[in-house]
């Protein structure tokens, strides 16, 4: 049925999985590093994130690739004298995890704000160190407020993954573009990539509906 | 009793909202067993009178001892008082026991997790004894069956109860308590301040800020009445409510009662 083409769109899905996990680990470090810097008592790091954040959502995330990819190459080589880029999927990783943070970078700020100060005040009340308050009590509650924002942005990095087979990355989109362009048979073989992205962003809702409901254990109000 | 060292000893503490000087040197000493009410009108600064006691607001001037160890104090910004040293304030800290008007349980774990975090992070307690340590303050407060709940399944009464166990769990030597009745719906105030009946009876030495003047006087040692950042009255609780000297007590009092 796909002309022996079957198994390489298998491979491309299984890159498109890695690229979108990549990126979301990067986009979660510097989400949160960015509702960090947002909060600070220090103004110049306010700005800074604050400046960051409006750039870098205010930029088409295929820019953000193309820069990455040639941009950093471009750079990278003129610093060293010799030839050198940045491998496709560190630079498409990159790209999204930045679009993907400064995104993120907003949702954990409200979700930090959102926590009463009591919360924090009852266990420094107690002599807990402010590590531990903040890893018990003000991180685990960020996180379930946060859950449903990330888990938004996280679908629309899965789609946004296929923009990285423009600097020839082989995951799904361009296993597909590849597969219809030498069997001549486009409608069938981006009929089969939409289904594998449905398929792929349909368990990303799953699992995330999943971790909700897990999170939200016990936050019921009482009757 | 001069040789006597108080549990806990506030001396001259100064509180400013920018020009707004909300606490005017309030001194106050509690020795074992002592329960101090702490009355006045709403903005008197009774509440923030309590949370400068831990350091929940930072002073501009004074000194706060336990059992004779004085808090080190350095300034720091906007003429606040700062700690020094965070592993001396989080050791006083946790021989300080409060309760906030809003219990402020933890919503996302159960009740024993919220009862066992401190002992077993701070007091280095294994999980086994931080458990039967809870179970019997569970107990004591009445909620034995409540220990895997969650706290968004509790009323306000149980919740005040179960952040009462929480602070008892760290085997504080004084205990304050900012109005832990006022957040609660009428018919469950008596519950928590039963509780808290219990604990005065017991010989624990509180400091209670609250709106209930009745129970104030039914079981206080010493009651302390407080308007705009000063201690206008303060005495034996038959002293404090049968004859009050201040005009501003009586007619507080006359209000109140």
């Amino acid at each position: 049925m796909f002309h022996g083409f079957g198994h390489l769109l298998i491979i491309g899905a299984w890159m498109t999985v890695k690229l979108a996990v990549a990126g979301l680990v990067v986009g979660l470090a510097l989400g949160l590093i960015g509702a960090a810097a947002a909060l600070s008592r220090f103004a110049p790091l306010r700005w800074a994130a604050n400046t960051w954040n409006t750039l870098m959502r205010g930029l088409p995330e295929m820019l953000l690739v193309l820069i990455l990819y040639y941009g950093t190459g471009e750079v990278l080589s003129r610093i060293t004298g010799e030839h050198v880029t940045l491998s496709a999927f560190a630079a498409g990783a990159t790209a999204l995890g930045i679009a993907f943070g400064a995104y993120a970078a907003e949702v954990f700020r409200s979700a930090l704000l959102e926590i009463p100060k009591g919360q924090r005040e009852a266990a420094l009340a107690l002599g807990l160190s402010r590590r531990d308050t903040f890893t018990r009590i003000t991180l685990p509650q960020v996180w379930r407020l946060a859950l449903p924002g990330l888990g938004n942005l996280f679908i629309v990095l899965l789609k946004d993954t296929a923009l990285v087979s423009i600097i020839g990355l082989d995951e799904l989109m361009r296993q597909a573009e590849n597969a219809a362009n030498f069997t001549k048979l486009p409608f069938s073989f981006y009929l089969a990539a939409s289904g594998i992205y449905l398929l792929l962003t349909f368990v990303a809702m799953q699992a995330i509906q999943h971790m909700e409901r897990q999170t939200n254990r016990g936050q019921r109000k009482a009757a | 009793m001069s040789d006597n060292t108080p549990t806990l000893e506030v001396c001259d503490l100064h509180k400013n909202y920018g020009a707004h000087e909300v606490l005017k040197g309030i001194s106050l000493a509690a020795h074992d067993g002592d329960v101090i009410s702490i009355i006045g009108s709403s903005g008197s600064g009774k509440s923030t009178f309590l949370r400068c006691i831990n350091l929940l607001e930072s002073p501009s001037r004074g000194a706060i001892r336990l059992r004779g160890e004085e808090l080190q104090l350095r300034a720091g910004k906007n003429g606040e008082l700062v700690c020094r040293n965070h592993r001396q304030l989080e050791k006083m800290r946790a021989r300080i026991g409060f309760v906030f008007q809003n219990f402020n349980l933890w919503p996302h774990m159960t009740i024993l997790d919220n009862i066992t975090l401190a002992p077993m992070r701070v007091r280095g307690l294994d999980r086994a004894q931080a458990i039967a340590e809870a179970e019997a303050l569970l107990a004591k407060v009445g909620l034995a069956d409540k220990r895997n709940a969650y706290p968004g399944n509790l009323s306000g009464g149980q919740q005040q109860r179960v952040a009462i166990a929480r602070t008892l769990a760290m085997k504080p030597e004084v205990l304050l308590f900012d109005e832990p009745t006022s957040a609660l719906d009428p018919e469950l105030v008596s519950e928590v301040l039963g509780v808290i009946r219990s604990l005065a009876e017991e010989g624990r030495t509180m400091l209670i800020v609250t709106h209930e003047m009745r129970f104030a006087r039914d079981v206080s040692s010493h009651v302390m009445f407080l308007h705009e950042g000063r201690i206008e009255e303060f005495g034996p609780p038959q002293e404090v409510f049968s004859q009050p000297r201040s005009a501003r007590c009586r007619e507080f009092l006359a209000s109140h009662l």
